[in-house]
């Protein structure tokens, strides 16, 4: 399971090694070694309780990893805890439950972060936010409240408030699995353009399709352990590993 | 002569003086109008300042008791993080867990038996009211803020929030909006509640009716005008706050944005902004 050098042959914005967490005494992930370049597509799939939500927000720290290091800029963002803010800026999360902030607008949610974090005065918010809100196809709504809007709008807001921190990498945490099924579409279709102009992505998913069409990468997780991490042709249509072959083969069933 | 003059007296009062309990009311009101009034007043200001600085001790004193010991920090300052939440609880647990009337004479007479300070009455007042309205609002915040969904504070965590920002423009938002309610209450607890102070001849609406009741020994018709002030003033300010409330939540519709509007707005800025990390 090697993992595929970028064509532009870049150093990794990420490099996570040896990364381990432990709640309690469950081991939730074993070593995990894993690389993202830049224009990366990578889809995590896996059953529930694989870990892979957790690498996941392990990545942008929300769950503080037990051993191991995560590299940024050749810098291990685990040694010195100062720099998380200013690092999380850079790494955009889109959750499965959204979390909107529910005392602002539309525009407001995705002008926040722009003013009080980057710390860019209020024109240049707007415009970014304006842009970004434009291109999820969300920007009529913008003096919408979150409560007002569908789980597909909802989403939507949340990747263009993601998008406007102008992030290095994205992280979506099954960015579709609260949605109505007729709502799936649209969230994907923004995620599906994101991939094609070289957004570099990490998404934790349960859509196949999507993970077989659009990443670039497919890691396979299982029991907190990385079991397969190749090109998605391979690993759908002829994954080296028994255990993924057996949870695509259930997959394809169901 | 003596009978004459009594009578005469006597004559003269019942001349002058209503008889039904209505003309009671009205004689009443012409002579003490301005007395009750005032007391409305004081009442009033006592309420509405001790409940704006009972919220500001609540959401100090909720804010510090929610901060969570990091294991991490230092021994030092987790200790005396310990120590300042520990007297913070001390604090909030002895001012519910004794009457207002009580307080304000332990307050009013121990200052000035203990410390020497002379408080005036009101002073002393609306001491008592803010840090009693204080002790309950610092409960009414941590359950406020515990109330907010954690996906709210991951949001703000995950576009590079500080904990501080995520409070200020985040969690206290949303606290705030949600205990309106219990802020209402207690405006108008404060309201009825104020008229224990009259132990220390804070002279609020209770007192001035007690003054004016003892003029003629007509309690009961005084105390009615007391009653009817009271309820007039608590019902204007409910209304008032469910006024405010509405405000904080906005209109219950949106309006589009028309796409001419947009596309103007966006087409001027476009050029310069560029999807990061993108290979393009």
């Amino acid at each position: 399971m090697e993992a595929i050098e970028n064509v532009n042959g870049n150093s990794p914005i990420l490099e996570i090694n040896h990364l381990g967490k432990t709640f309690g005494n469950n081991e939730v992930l074993k070593d995990i070694d894993f690389k993202i370049n830049q224009g990366d597509v990578v889809c995590i799939i896996g059953a529930s309780g694989s870990g892979k939500s957790t690498l996941l927000r392990c990545i942008n720290m929300l769950e503080a990893p037990t051993s191991g290091e995560i590299l940024h800029d050749k810098e291990n963002i685990l040694s010195k805890r100062k720099e998380i803010t200013s690092y999380r800026a850079k790494v955009g999360m889109v959750f499965q439950q959204f979390n909107l902030f529910s005392n602002m607008t539309v525009l407001e949610n995705c002008m926040i972060g722009v003013t009080k974090v980057l710390k860019k005065d209020k024109d240049y918010a707007n415009n970014i936010a304006m842009k970004y809100l434009k291109k999820v196809g969300m920007a009529p709504y913008i003096n919408a409240k979150p409560h007002q809007l569908s789980g597909g709008q909802k989403q939507r807001v949340a990747i263009a408030r993601a998008l406007a921190m102008e992030p290095e990498v994205l992280l979506f945490d099954e960015p579709t699995s609260a949605l109505d099924p007729e709502m799936v579409g649209e969230v994907l279709a923004v995620m599906r353009e994101l991939a094609s102009e070289g957004m570099t992505m990490i998404i934790v998913t349960h859509e196949m399709a999507f993970a077989r069409d659009v990443s670039t990468r497919t890691v396979f997780m299982e029991k907190g352990v990385i079991v397969e991490d190749d090109t998605p042709q391979l690993i759908f249509n002829n994954p080296k590993n028994k255990r993924t072959r057996e949870f695509l083969s259930r997959f394809m069933d169901n | 002569m003596v009978k004459y003059i009594f009578g005469e007296v006597e004559n003269n009062m019942t001349s002058n003086l209503p008889e039904g309990f209505f003309q009671w009311v009205w004689y009443l009101l012409q002579q003490y109008g301005t007395l009750f009034i005032q007391g409305a007043l004081y009442t009033l200001l006592i309420a509405v300042i001790g409940t704006i600085a009972g919220c500001i001790i609540g959401f100090l004193v909720g804010i510090v008791r929610t901060i969570e010991v990091n294991p991490d920090a230092n021994k030092i300052k987790s200790g005396l993080l310990k120590g300042v939440q520990w007297i913070l609880t001390a604090y909030v647990e002895f001012f519910r867990g004794t009457p207002m009337i009580v307080q304000s004479m332990v307050i009013f007479y121990g200052a000035m038996e203990v410390f020497g300070i002379d408080m005036s009455p009101l002073a002393a007042g609306l001491l008592v009211v803010s840090i009693n309205t204080g002790a309950y609002m610092a409960e009414t915040v941590r359950g406020g803020i515990a109330s907010i969904d954690s996906g709210q504070t991951e949001g703000a965590k995950a576009i590079g929030m500080t904990h501080f920002q995520t409070m200020l423009y985040i969690v206290l938002p949303q606290t705030l909006r949600n205990i309106m309610p219990q802020i209402g209450n207690n405006l108008i607890i404060n309201i009825k509640d104020t008229s224990v102070l009259n132990v220390i001849s804070v002279t609020e609406l209770y007192f001035a009716g007690k003054s004016a009741a003892g003029a003629y020994y007509k309690y009961f018709e005084v105390f009615f005008i007391i009653c009817v002030i009271y309820f007039v003033m608590n019902l204007a300010v409910s209304r008032l706050l469910r006024l405010i409330e509405k405000k904080m939540d906005g209109p219950d519709s949106y309006k589009l944005v028309t796409s001419d509007y947009m596309s103007g707005e966006i087409t001027e800025n476009s050029s310069t902004i560029k999807i990061k990390g993108g290979k393009q």
